[in-house]
């Protein structure tokens, strides 16, 4: 049974984060840096299981969604009694020594070297499809892999060229890493494609500590009530969700707040033109969130760490946090 | 009853919340403990897992060999699965490689319900995957000093192990049907003793935390109390606690925490004003001695040298020579089954049973159906040259004698090569050798946070033991060799030792030492490179430089950049 996502105790930047990248999937992936046990693959498997199902086709392997079925290389839609049926959102945990072949997808050996035919047998980017794709440990996986999550993840489409293979299949999910920066580094250049960051620790709060344990034990005793008991808090988030995704096209941006992203990225030095456009669209999709009619540079400040603080070039030699960094150019130039 | 055998006839009776045991180091009672588990668990699965097992045996899949001779899919069940509501041990966990902990880890965060039983032989080197500690409730130390354990002395144990088996068998089927009741023991005080222990001992895992809880419910329940006492709390804090400390709790009064600038986490009293409760003087003194006693020695001492407390040292090398089966140059296709990561080349396999279709097929009859005959000997799997992954491991001398500004430049080289090192595909190591040993500070790593932890507390000053330092750097990079790595050594020295490799002064026998550790050195074939640090290069670092077969290079004012651009040059020039 999945923690409640309402009842996760504290962490409310990166409860806030997920809810951003689930408004508009489109700001890209979240990286969680933080230690072990801090509630990162909780919060995340929680957020899959609170959003309510979504309508597929029946049985597709590749959960195609009813007006994308034309383009799904099992032709799913055109099978004898197709039928949709609501599905659960996918939440998908890759396995640290994961292969390319379960990754991609790969020839189906069964059939290739028991009857001589040419299948392709998909593999977990189709089970992701509009879910989640959680990564633990991303920064010890192999660096060939984690380039092809990222270039799938950002290109909307998984594309297999190899062993006479050669299928293509919608493959959009949002990618969540996390890792222990002290336990090995991620690449810059891969770390910029990730739109949003957050560091997570448990809280150093005793009162904090001790309601997580209390709700830890609560739902051990009793799963069933204690996931009743905070129903209620987690369908106002769901309706939360609902009313932002809805309202996302409509939120404006003024110029002001135009002028508020493109100085604070010069000031801080975020590399690249990314930085800037993650900092409006996440300002924009927590607007949304809020029930905001217009971005306004409270949603700017809100969101500008967790845009941002992957992106500034780090200089070596200096020994400055980039929350540090950011927090300082926001009260300079924002008061 | 000792710590570990009541742990154990814990984890018998709720082997999925508690999730195993970590057995550190050899002996009686260790055995004791895995045969008191191996009887617990006589009527649920229980299996062995060896280190290098493969992944279609360890999750299950196609039985390729089966399904070929057979002609229809044949599955196979993985260990993962049978093993299900039963108890998996591990022995040699030191070895296990990150793959096989990452999907073991998977199964349990998934709720496969079986316990894990790590058996580690030890050693200062290496330890279990973090993964898999770090999901497992006790933490049980064998190595070393027993005296300062309070659990009674080991002449007991032929009685102990009797001691569980014998009322075993009451307890824990009341335990494991009373599973409804979890918890009902912990109270809101104890919640607040256990809140308190973790943050005065450093602990940041929720799950520590909550393995705590669940054990210190049980060992309630265990001896039919509705209540917690004091005892169960100081068990839980020297099996569950104690071990995972990162800081020791009376020094975070005198004096803050060791761990240098930055990175770190602040002391527990900055994150909010309530200062009260996080005074370690709150919580009960015997809880406070009774966890300091459990702290192991090495977590104690790496914890005062500001070192985090057990890390892996990485993702383990066992799998990295597999490696060159998945990625890098193709090599073309070798005789061999696609399993272990190694991906089936099919044209090459086709192209091997193609000759041998009409014999096949006339051994097996006229009427036989028309396809493909594929024996096991025509699979054919696809190779990959892989470059090893190079390392660079600096020899620092931070002797009196070198001075203390070189020390600051050889830090800043190594920072600088650690921000190059994802590019190169390298990592970074740091020996300093000083007074009278030279010590690994910088374990293989590409972390540069971790790196500046450890860099920031480099220690100067002192005699000069060349000949320990150049060992400890052959060693060093012997073994990694060994896992496939390819090692750089830079050893920045003046060449002058004055401390022999026994640790004593005198500048004519180290000398000697020196000279004769340089030769083992240049046995070993390790590319080298001896960067004299001294203000007027002298010949004495040249000497070393040809006994080790290693290039000399003189570089009396480098700064960090020039240390580094140096090395950079000589080890990747070569290599690249």
């Amino acid at each position: 049974m999945p923690f409640p996502f309402s009842a996760i105790v504290g962490q409310d930047e990166m409860k806030r984060a997920l809810l951003i990248s689930a408004v508009d999937p489109r700001i890209g992936g979240v990286m969680v840096f933080g230690d072990r046990g801090t509630g990162k693959s909780t919060a995340a498997r929680a957020l899959s299981a609170l959003l309510p199902p979504m309508l597929a086709i029946a049985g597709c392997r590749y959960n195609c969604a009813p007006e994308e079925a034309d383009r799904c290389p099992d032709k799913c839609a055109e099978k004898r009694g197709a039928k949709t049926a609501k599905v659960p959102v996918p939440f998908v945990d890759l396995p640290l020594g994961a292969t390319e072949d379960r990754v991609l997808g790969a020839l189906d050996l069964e059939r290739a070297l028991g009857r001589g035919e040419k299948a392709f047998e998909p593999g977990l980017l189709a089970k992701a499809h509009r879910g989640y794709l959680y990564i633990d440990e991303i920064n010890l996986l192999e660096d060939h892999l984690v380039d092809l999550l990222l270039d799938v993840a950002a290109s909307g489409e998984n594309l297999v060229e190899r062993e006479g293979l050669s299928v293509r299949h919608p493959a959009r999910f949002v990618l969540i890493g996390s890792g222990n920066p002290e336990e090995g580094e991620l690449r810059p250049q891969l770390l910029d494609r990730f739109g949003l960051s957050v560091e997570v620790k448990t809280p150093q709060d005793i009162e904090q500590r001790i309601e997580i344990m209390r709700r830890c034990d609560a739902l051990e005793r009793n799963g069933a009530a204690f996931a009743a008991d905070w129903a209620e808090a987690d369908a106002k988030i769901v309706k939360r969700l609902a009313k932002g995704k809805k309202a996302l096209p409509g939120v404006a941006m003024p110029e002001s707040t135009l002028t508020d992203a493109a100085t604070l990225c010069m000031a801080v030095g975020a590399d690249g033109l990314r930085g800037e456009l993650t900092l409006m669209r996440a300002a924009r999709a927590f607007a949304a969130l809020e029930g905001a009619k217009s971005a306004e540079r409270k949603h700017l400040r809100a969101v500008a760490p967790m845009a941002l603080r992957h992106r500034l070039r780090r200089d070596v030699l200096d020994e400055t946090g980039s929350t540090v960094r950011i927090d300082r150019a926001l009260a300079e130039l924002f008061g | 009853m000792s710590d570990a055998l009541l742990a154990a006839e814990l984890l018998a009776a709720a082997p999925a919340r508690l999730g195993g045991i970590w057995l550190r180091g050899q002996g009686a009672e260790r055995d004791a403990v895995l045969a008191f588990l191996t009887e617990e668990f006589s009527d649920r699965p229980l299996r062995r897992l060896p280190v290098h097992i493969d992944e279609e045996r360890l999750c299950g899949g196609i039985d390729v060999a089966s399904s070929l001779s057979a002609g229809r899919r044949i599955e196979q069940a993985g260990l993962l699965q049978e093993v299900a509501g039963g108890l998996l041990v591990v022995p040699m966990a030191e070895r296990l490689s990150g793959m096989v902990a990452g999907r073991i880890a998977q199964a349990m965060d998934a709720g496969a319900g079986f316990a894990l039983v790590l058996i580690d032989d030890g050693g200062e080197e290496e330890v279990p995957p973090v993964s898999l500690t770090e999901r497992m409730a006790f933490w049980c130390d064998f190595e070393g000093d027993r005296e300062k354990a309070p659990s009674p002395p080991p002449s007991v144990f032929p009685s102990e192990v009797e001691g569980p088996r014998a009322n075993g068998s009451a307890h824990v089927p009341r335990l494991r049907s009373g599973q409804a009741e979890v918890g009902s023991a912990v109270g809101m005080e104890d919640r607040q003793t256990l809140a308190n222990i973790t943050l005065a001992l450093g602990i940041d895992s929720a799950r520590a935390m909550l393995f705590a809880q669940s054990a210190l419910s049980l060992s309630a329940q265990i001896d039919e109390r509705d209540t917690v006492t004091d005892d169960d709390i100081q068990f839980v804090a020297r099996t569950v606690l104690g071990p995972r400390a990162t800081r020791i709790p009376q020094q975070a009064e005198d004096q803050p925490p060791p761990p240098p600038e930055g990175e770190d986490e602040p002391p527990p009293g900055d994150s909010d004003g309530d200062q009260e409760p996080h005074d370690p003087d709150q919580l009960d003194d015997l809880i406070l001695a009774a966890v300091l006693a459990s702290i192991p020695k090495d977590v104690l001492a790496r914890i005062g040298e500001g070192r985090p407390a057990r890390r892996s040292t990485g993702a383990g090398g066992a799998g990295r020579k597999r490696a060159s089966q998945l990625r890098g140059r193709p090599l073309g296709a070798r005789p061999g089954l696609p399993r272990g990561g190694a991906r089936l080349a099919l044209i090459d396999t086709l192209r091997a049973a193609v000759p041998w279709q009409e014999i096949r097929r006339q051994q097996e009859g006229m009427d036989a159906p028309k396809r493909l005959r594929i024996r096991k000997g025509d699979l054919r799997i696809h190779r990959f040259e892989d470059r090893a992954e190079a390392l660079t491991i600096f020899a620092v001398d931070a002797s009196g004698s070198s001075a203390l500004a070189r020390l600051a430049e050889a830090k800043g080289a190594v920072e600088l090569m650690l921000a190059q090192s994802y590019v190169k595909r390298a990592q970074v190591a740091l020996i300093a050798f000083r007074g009278t040993s030279a010590d690994l500070l910088l374990p293989p790593t590409r972390s540069l946070t971790r790196a500046k932890k450890v860099l920031g507390e480099l220690p100067g000053g002192g005699g000069t033991p060349l000949a320990l330092g150049l060992s400890a750097a052959s060693e060093l990079a012997e073994t990694q060799a060994a896992r496939g790595r390819t090692p750089f050594v830079a050893v920045l020295t003046d060449g002058k030792g004055n401390i022999d490799k026994n640790g004593q002064p005198g500048r004519a026998q180290a000398g000697e030492d020196a000279l004769a550790a340089a030769r083992r050195f240049a046995q070993s074939g390790t590319q080298a490179v001896v960067i004299d640090i001294s203000a007027r290069p002298q010949p004495e670092a040249a000497a070393i430089a040809a006994a080790m077969r290693a290039r000399y290079l003189a570089l009396p004012r480098a700064d960090a950049r020039g240390v580094e651009r140096a090395v950079s040059a000589l080890q990747f020039g070569k290599n690249a």
